[in-house]
């Protein structure tokens, strides 16, 4: 995984809530291989473009100073919905690298972890804020600082967010969380083998016997 | 309940607020072949594939004896078949009759018990939640890590208790109830939470309603949804093919039933609903929280104080082709789907049927059971008959129309009045519009063409 440490880059404010993956990514597109070049193509795809595969102008990300944007601030909610973590593959497929948010859909949440792009929190109003900031001055540029905790908003207020140590830690490192996890082996097998004694019932009986 | 289901699977505590959880049951399906792929080409093994199961649910054809016709889709199909059979784990694959909805033949094969964790890379695993599981959906990357480690790096959630107390009036079910109980909260009014539904009108539900319940957590934010274990569940799980016996059944059983919240257990957050104030209830939006009673009208955008929710609804509003202001049983559908995850069990087919029985669809409309045993028991009670008589198609098991992925879409402008658990733009195919509401109110709507209260039908 690329690790993420601090990202200068343009915003691209949403301001709808409840943005549901279905919307970052339609279902049609979940059975292609993510590493196929168009993927970029699928984020947003059908606000995006139109019948015809046009750019609808009207689409924000469609319009010039949006079109390099990284840095995606977006309102309550964002990433609701479906788990399918295409949705996380088709924003870093475009180049996204960070969601702020007040909010975000918790599975959504958890996918952009494991895949290099930081989730920031923060309050409703920090968030209207910098949207507002954003649609004043188009392409206006944010910094996203993990090891700092911080953001630093077009109009240069710095505003601190919470990570979970152990999720900045592995976005930091790039760190690969199989390999990590199964370095709990001996942990691991013990408790396996206590779970197996204590709550027998919880394996169930091979089919067929 | 939560805090007694989590403490026993915590196998190590990480940095930070994480913990290492342990998984008892893995579910996977078509959708989740990518991260089984992945996972064979690192050169790791499946560490436990007698706790994990598979099934086709996503990309199958429900058309009877249709074969799935793209081949993208159908290669995701068989290579489920073929990692399984490889790792050797149990496969409810294309022909097997046990084959369904992963959300519905978990518990219907015994997998889904009380007091275990079980995860699935699919966000409606909270259904499993309705037995006093710990159940949640997850993404493609944990799918992965489950499958290498059976465990989770995880975040303890907050707790909310929703308490829905009193008797449903006629015509009101499980459906209305979580439909109310997103409307409350919002879309998002759970997210970060794990729920647990309480009350005597939860606890007078069968084991189909619970699951009806707990299925649509997600669309209210939580990743999971729970009921506290009582003798209705212990009754659905005795017996079924992969649920604990003999002197495992005994065992299971004493731990389960000290398995409820205790008195006074302290929850983040309380919510209170009356039975008594739901009625039978349907969406105008493009979100699960736009539901409103039946009785009600399009809501106006101008009549909402905050910009953004203005916003929402008037994009909303355009995306349905409604007027605010139109009486809900003015809206004409043009197609009808009864399945899905959440409304596709024995009990959802019953309730449609008595509303059919005797009527004609005058509209498209579709039923799909949630599973081939499903599919077989419905007909063993005679309720195809119901269903073809009065016009309808009676398909085979699968996600079908709810999901927008297996060929069975909706086609643009059509107007759907749905069981299944997302009204989303594009969800049911581009363009196409849905409308969700229960088993028996999209029966209702099939027989009469439009949005109708089923109770003016003599529900």
């Amino acid at each position: 995984m690329e690790p993420f440490t601090r990202l200068t880059a343009a915003g691209l404010p949403i301001d709808l809530p409840n943005v549901d993956t279905d919307r970052v990514i339609p279902a049609r597109f979940l059975r292609k291989d993510r590493g196929v070049p168009e993927y970029s193509r699928f984020l947003f795809h059908d606000v995006r473009f139109g019948a015809d595969g046009a750019e609808r102008p009207e689409f924000i990300l469609n319009q010039p100073p949006y079109r390099g944007a990284r840095i995606v601030v977006a309102a309550e909610n964002f990433g609701c919905g479906s788990s399918r973590e295409a949705a996380v593959w088709a924003l870093a497929a475009y180049g996204f690298r960070s969601v702020i948010a007040p909010s975000l859909g918790d599975i959504f949440h958890q996918n952009c972890f494991k895949n290099g792009l930081l989730p920031v929190i923060l309050p409703a109003g920090v968030v209207e804020d910098l949207r507002r900031q954003l649609h004043a001055r188009p392409g206006a540029t944010l910094t996203v600082d993990l090891e700092t905790q911080t953001v630093t908003a077009p109009d240069d207020a710095q505003h601190r967010f919470d990570v979970d140590a152990f999720r900045k830690e592995m976005l930091l490192s790039g760190r690969d969380e199989i390999g990590l996890t199964l370095g709990f082996e001996a942990q691991l097998g013990e408790f396996e083998a206590r779970h197996a004694r204590e709550m027998a019932w919880a394996i169930p009986p091979r089919a067929g016997t | 309940m939560f805090e007694k289901i989590w403490a026993r699977h915590v196998v190590a505590e990480g940095p930070g607020e994480h913990v290492l959880l342990y998984v008892d049951r893995h579910l996977l399906h078509e959708g989740t072949t990518a991260a089984l792929g992945r996972l064979a080409r690192s050169g790791r093994l499946v560490r436990r594939p007698d706790l994990s199961f598979a099934t086709a649910d996503h990309y199958v054809s429900t058309s009877p004896g249709s074969p799935t016709a793209d081949p993208e889709a159908r290669a995701m199909v068989e290579g489920l078949g073929r990692y399984t059979a490889e790792q050797r784990i149990l496969h409810f694959g294309v022909g097997d009759p046990r084959r369904g909805i992963v959300h519905v033949i978990g518990p219907e094969q015994g997998l889904t018990v009380p007091g275990i964790t079980l995860v699935c890379g699919d966000s409606h695993t909270a259904t499993h939640g309705a037995f006093g599981a710990l159940a949640f959906g997850i993404g493609s990357s944990e799918v992965e890590h489950v499958l290498a480690t059976q465990t989770l790096w995880q975040k303890k959630p907050s707790t909310m208790r929703i308490s829905v107390d009193g008797a449903l009036g006629p015509g009101v079910n499980a459906k209305d109830v979580i439909l109310a109980i997103i409307a409350k909260i919002g879309a998002g009014g759970g997210v970060r939470h794990a729920i647990e539904y309480a009350g005597s009108t939860i606890r007078a539900m069968s084991m189909d309603e619970r699951m009806t319940v707990c299925n649509m957590s997600i669309e209210a934010g939580a990743r999971a949804g729970m009921i506290a274990p009582d003798e209705t569940t212990f009754a659905y799980v005795e017996g079924r093919p992969l649920a604990p016996r003999g002197e495992a059944w005994r065992q299971a059983l004493a731990e389960w039933k000290a398995l409820p919240s205790d008195a006074g257990a302290r929850f983040d957050r309380e919510v209170q609903l009356a039975a008594g104030e739901i009625a039978p209830t349907v969406t105008w939006g493009t979100s699960p929280q736009d539901a409103l009673p039946i009785t009600g009208r399009v809501p106006d955008p101008a009549s909402v104080a905050d910009p953004g929710r203005r916003e929402s609804m008037t994009r909303a509003l355009a995306y349905m082709g409604l007027s605010a202001g139109t009486p809900l049983s003015d809206i004409a559908v043009d197609r009808v789907f009864i399945g899905s995850c959440t409304n596709s069990r024995l009990d959802d087919l019953r309730a449609a049927a008595r509303i059919v029985k005797g009527r004609r669809a005058v509209v498209p409309a579709w039923i799909v059971p949630g599973s081939g045993l499903i599919k077989r028991a419905a007909e063993a009670e005679g309720l195809d008959r119901v269903f073809v008589d009065a016009g309808f198609e009676w398909r085979d098991a699968g996600c079908s129309m709810c999901v927008g992925m297996n060929g069975d879409l909706a086609v643009a402008g059509e107007r759907v009045a749905s069981t299944s658990n997302r009204n989303f733009e594009g969800r049911q195919g581009k363009g196409a519009r849905t409308h969700l509401m229960s088993p028996a109110m999209a029966a209702a709507a099939a027989v009469t063409g439009r949005l109708t209260d089923v109770r003016s039908l003599g529900a």
